[in-house]
């Protein structure tokens, strides 16, 4: 590869890995860890593989879309974008930047790894059943109460602080 | 993966559509919650798990349409076939009753499909290994969830006991047909393609005593078991779900935004 083309896919990573996520603003889909390959073929063609986050998340098509029209943006006319199921997305892949982003947008980011350990020959590990107090992002409180596990988009689980009783999301483990 | 053969071919595509209309006409069930759910938090629990259902449904129901040839979509599997065209299981397509039978019935169907993804995972074919490693977190999630709520109901007032027995009891007898095996799981299994579901029956009977025994619930004698989903042959109230689910479609064939 010339030094030019590496320097194009650089910038076609840069610019797909900048987009927005649709649900979660203050994040991008290179916090995530959605954007998993980025190459440019001898047509000047960049092909992009996504992977979704979860099986039903309505944001795929949207972040599809939006990734096309950045790459467009900057200069790229020929996009290719492919959805890979394998690897599964975890909460592993999001980058140390983008749990401050959430943090500081008062939506607690996953600790520890992920909610399934992978182990091979099939018997995939559960989850793990010890589960932290939730650190409340506007008091600091561990005084903290699971409302829900299912929340205001498909990744997120809702908690209650008892001590400034206000109500936060956080992202659950997955 | 090297091209399957051409009986590999249509038992893959049965099987997909069997795995496929399984999740889909659950989570057509289970968005006919929305609104109505007993707290806001069930409600958005309730078509969270609606909504995971119908993203594997829409990836399983993609492939058995390339593997056919290509010459439907997915939206002409779901919107497109009549009833008994579905592969289905009865237990899915069983009305939601009152909270306490939607409760049994994500019971019964996430312990299944936890334990049959998890098997899945090894799966020889790639894309089902691909959609069971990610769905294998969300069934985990949806098990967590109706194993909270049967304990909560059925070790809870006489009146949330009464309910939850009472819906045990009416939704077992369709539990027995999320064993069922013939030529279509047990060949694809021969050959690493498919999980054989007979055997995770075990497993699946030793899960649901366990969260019986802490709801103080009891397993009801099997009087008589309810077949046929996998053939085609369903229950009366499966036409009605269809009508509701298929009506826009067929009144707008094509339409988009």
């Amino acid at each position: 590869m010339t030094v030019s083309a590496a320097t194009a896919v650089e910038r076609a990573w840069a610019v797909s890995s900048a987009v927005a996520d649709p649900e979660l603003p203050v994040v991008t889909i290179g916090d995530l860890g959605i954007v998993r390959a980025v190459d440019i073929d001898a047509q000047g063609c960049v092909h992009i593989v996504l992977t979704p986050t979860y099986s039903g998340c309505p944001a795929t098509a949207v972040i599809r879309s939006d990734v096309v029209g950045a790459l467009r943006e900057a200069g790229f006319d020929q996009v290719e974008v492919r959805t890979a199921l394998a690897p599964a997305w975890t909460t592993d892949w999001i980058t140390d930047d983008g749990r401050r982003k959430l943090s500081e947008h008062g939506i607690v980011p996953p600790s520890g790894v992920s909610a399934i350990v992978s182990a091979s020959g099939g018997s995939a590990a559960r989850r793990v059943d010890v589960a932290l107090a939730m650190r409340c992002p506007r008091c600091g409180s561990l005084d903290t109460l699971l409302v829900s596990r299912f929340g205001s988009t498909a990744c997120q689980a809702m908690y209650r602080c008892k001590s400034c009783l206000e109500p936060f999301d956080a992202i659950k483990p997955y | 993966m090297s091209e399957p053969t051409e009986p590999t071919a249509a038992a893959l595509f049965t099987y997909a559509l069997r795995l496929g209309d399984d999740a889909l006409v659950l989570s057509q069930r289970l968005s006919e919650w929305a609104s109505r759910a007993p707290e806001i938090e069930e409600d958005i629990a309730l078509t969270n798990i609606a909504l995971d259902l119908l993203g594997q449904a829409r990836a399983l129901l993609d492939y058995a349409a390339v593997v056919e040839g290509g010459t439907r979509d997915e939206d002409d599997l779901a919107y497109l076939r009549t009833e008994r065209e579905f592969r289905n299981v009865h237990l899915v397509e069983q009305e939601n009753g009152d909270f306490a039978h939607t409760i049994a019935r994500q019971l019964f169907f996430s312990t299944y499909q936890l334990f049959l993804y998890e098997e899945l995972i090894s799966s020889t074919d790639e894309l089902l290994a691909g959609v069971a490693a990610k769905a294998v977190k969300e069934a985990a999630y949806h098990h967590d969830h109706a194993a909270l709520w049967t304990v909560r109901l059925g070790d809870g007032t006489d009146d949330s006991r009464r309910r939850m027995q009472a819906a045990v009891d009416r939704l077992w007898p369709f539990t027995a047909e999320l064993f069922d095996a013939d030529d279509v799981e047990t060949g694809l299994a021969a050959q690493g393609i498919a999980v054989d579901p007979a055997n995770l029956r075990a497993r699946w009977e030793r899960s649901v005593s366990d969260t019986f025994a802490t709801a103080t619930l009891v397993i009801p004698p099997t009087v008589w078991t309810s077949h046929g989903g996998r053939r085609g042959v369903h229950t009366e109230c499966f036409g009605y779900l269809l009508a509701e689910m298929q009506y826009l479609h067929r009144l707008h064939p094509g339409a988009s935004w």
